[in-house]
């Protein structure tokens, strides 16, 4: 099984100095597989990636990156990667096209190759029209899509996208994201990184949650749902709520699975949401606004990771 | 759980010079797209140096060490824009390529080591200076500045120089975080390494105390030899000495730039 994996790591540590970015993970990531690394900001998502893209030695761990070891192989591993990394590294002073074929250069593809797979990769990414003008006046997310065709110029095995759509408006990141489920299609294996949910629900067949450096929850979205929040969520609030919350928490004891009080609403946690709703009437509340929903991503991540903000 | 241990090593690339290659084209392409910039730095400039120091100052110094003053500065105006431009194109452009474009950790993310960046980058230089000096000597050809035939010879020269300047001043560059140590460098480096090494008078014109900065720098030993070229006689010291010192700063330099590179590009 092992062998097969494109990615496998078995207590992987990264220290830098006293301070430990990832302690101690494991995981294995199968070919044509879209994984992803969910996790508030120093998690040690970016760590990780690092280390899978051989520009980052591990401390501690074993790491097998397409069969080789990262630190022995790193030049023959990354010839079959792809990376998109967090900030753009695209060349200002290029022409868009020229920014792919320079960059094919690097793994060695030939002139006349490298023209054509950057026009073709250009169709792809919508940006032939762009093909000879410059980089500074693209928009953020045409920048963030050229990033992805110049990390396909090598036809690689693997692909890394760290936070691929952070920053782009919700156009931006549709486009980006319907370009990257083609490649998944395709049978691409794709790894990234995101802190949002909603990214990870729609591109990743599977993903570990990170935090403080170690894996917290691993499984499918789905499966991620299902076993650490419940079918549906209520979301109450009450005309009274912001310091009452915790009071009105302690009579919706025993609803649901769970009752979660944050500071604007309470938040129940529970299989048959239309079911909570009507024992929470029985027990004579009447909250001001009533919402039943389809249990998220968010819900697993914020039960995982707390609500406490991470700078 | 057992691991295979036939992988391949990744040591016996059958063709190393490629990724230096692709480094040297990638500068080539912004040069392309460029040059018109560097024209009047690189080309036009040294020229208005010759014209206004060469025959104006030249008229009131006539003659200096039995040529005329134009004769005696060229050799000192063609090794100083060589200099000018090895440190122009090592400071901020480098340090740009590590912190705003960040075209060094995109070739790092490819399978670019370290210190194919180092070679790619002091290879393009090499040219890029080479172009200029021939463009130089074209010139001054025609002002009648060039005395031998061995004024071919200030190329090497110039390439010598190319690799004991760029290496250390991008060595420099890849350790620091911010441009304003770059002041420092042109206040306390390039400005007297220009104004005491020979280029618009003789060293021996110094007081003596002073004569060893001129000595230890790298620029006069190519103006040295540049000008030993053009009026076709032997330099002051042995030529070995002046080449085997421009070959010392080259080989530190380049030590230094590639532990500079794999230390900034890797953790």
């Amino acid at each position: 099984m092992a062998d097969q994996s494109l990615i496998s790591a078995r207590g992987l540590v990264k220290r830098f100095g006293d301070f430990t970015a990832v302690d101690g993970i494991d995981l294995e990531v199968a070919p044509g597989e879209a994984f992803g690394f969910l996790g508030p900001n120093g998690a040690g998502k970016s760590s990780t990636m690092r280390m899978i893209g051989c520009v980052s030695t591990p401390t501690a761990g074993e790491l097998r990156i397409l069969g080789m070891d990262p630190v022995r192989d790193g030049t023959r591993i990354r010839a079959r990667l792809g990376v998109c990394p967090q900030l753009d590294n695209l060349d200002p002073d290029l022409s868009v096209r020229e920014n792919l074929t320079t960059y094919a250069r690097y793994f060695g593809v030939s002139r006349a190759e490298a023209r054509r797979r950057a026009d073709e990769l250009l169709e792809f990414v919508q940006l032939s029209d762009r093909a000879n003008g410059k980089v500074e006046p693209l928009s953020g997310g045409m920048k963030r899509r050229l990033t992805i065709a110049r990390a396909m110029v090598n036809e690689p095995d693997l692909v890394l996208l760290d936070e691929p759509t952070t920053g782009l408006d919700p156009q931006a990141r549709h486009l980006v994201w319907e370009r990257l489920f083609r490649l998944k299609q395709r049978g691409t294996t794709l790894v990234l990184t995101t802190h949002y949910m909603d990214e990870a629900e729609q591109l990743c067949d599977r993903l570990v949650v990170m935090d403080g450096g170690k894996i917290v929850a691993e499984g499918s979205p789905r499966a991620l749902i299902e076993n650490y929040s419940t079918a549906e969520v209520v979301e109450l609030r009450f005309a009274d709520g912001l310091d009452s919350n915790a009071q009105y928490a302690a009579k919706l004891d025993g609803i649901g699975e769970r009752v979660d009080p944050l500071p604007d609403r309470v938040l129940l946690y529970a299989d048959d949401g239309d079911a909570a709703v009507a024992e929470v009437h029985r027990r004579g509340l009447s909250p001001a606004s009533v919402l039943v929903r389809r249990s998220t991503l968010e819900d697993v991540f914020l039960h995982l990771t707390g609500r406490t903000l991470v700078d | 759980m057992t691991t295979e241990t036939t992988t391949v090593r990744g040591a016996g690339d059958p063709r190393p010079l490629r990724p230096v290659v692709a480094v040297v084209e990638r500068y080539l392409t912004l040069y392309r797209r460029l040059w018109q910039a560097s024209v009047f730095s690189s080309f036009i400039l040294p020229i208005l140096f010759l014209v206004s120091i060469g025959i104006g100052v030249g008229g009131y110094v006539g003659s200096i060490e039995g040529v005329d003053y134009l004769s005696w500065i060229v050799p000192g105006v063609l090794v100083s824009t060589a200099f000018q431009i090895c440190v122009g194109e090592s400071t901020y452009p480098v340090l740009g390529d590590f912190k705003w474009v960040r075209a060094y950790h995109a070739m790092r993310a490819a399978p670019v080591q370290p210190k194919d960046i180092v070679h790619g980058h002091l290879l393009y230089m090499i040219f890029r200076v080479q172009l200029s000096i021939v463009a130089f000597l074209l010139v001054v050809v025609f002002f009648g500045g060039l005395h031998s035939p061995w004024a071919l010879a200030t190329l090497p020269i110039c390439a010598l120089l190319t690799a004991a300047v760029v290496t250390p001043v991008t060595a420099f560059a890849a350790t620091i975080e911010s441009d304003s140590y770059f002041a420092l460098l042109f206040r306390f480096v390039v400005i007297p390494a220009t104004l005491f090494s020979g280029v618009f008078f003789p060293v021996e014109q110094l007081p003596v105390a002073i004569r060893p900065v001129a000595y230890a720098s790298p620029v006069w030993h190519a103006v040295e030899l540049s000008r030993a070229a053009t009026l076709g006689r032997a330099p002051s010291w042995p030529i070995v000495v002046h080449i085997g010192y421009l070959l010392l700063w080259a080989v530190v330099g380049l030590l230094a730039a590639r532990r500079a590179f794999a230390r900034r590009l890797e953790d």
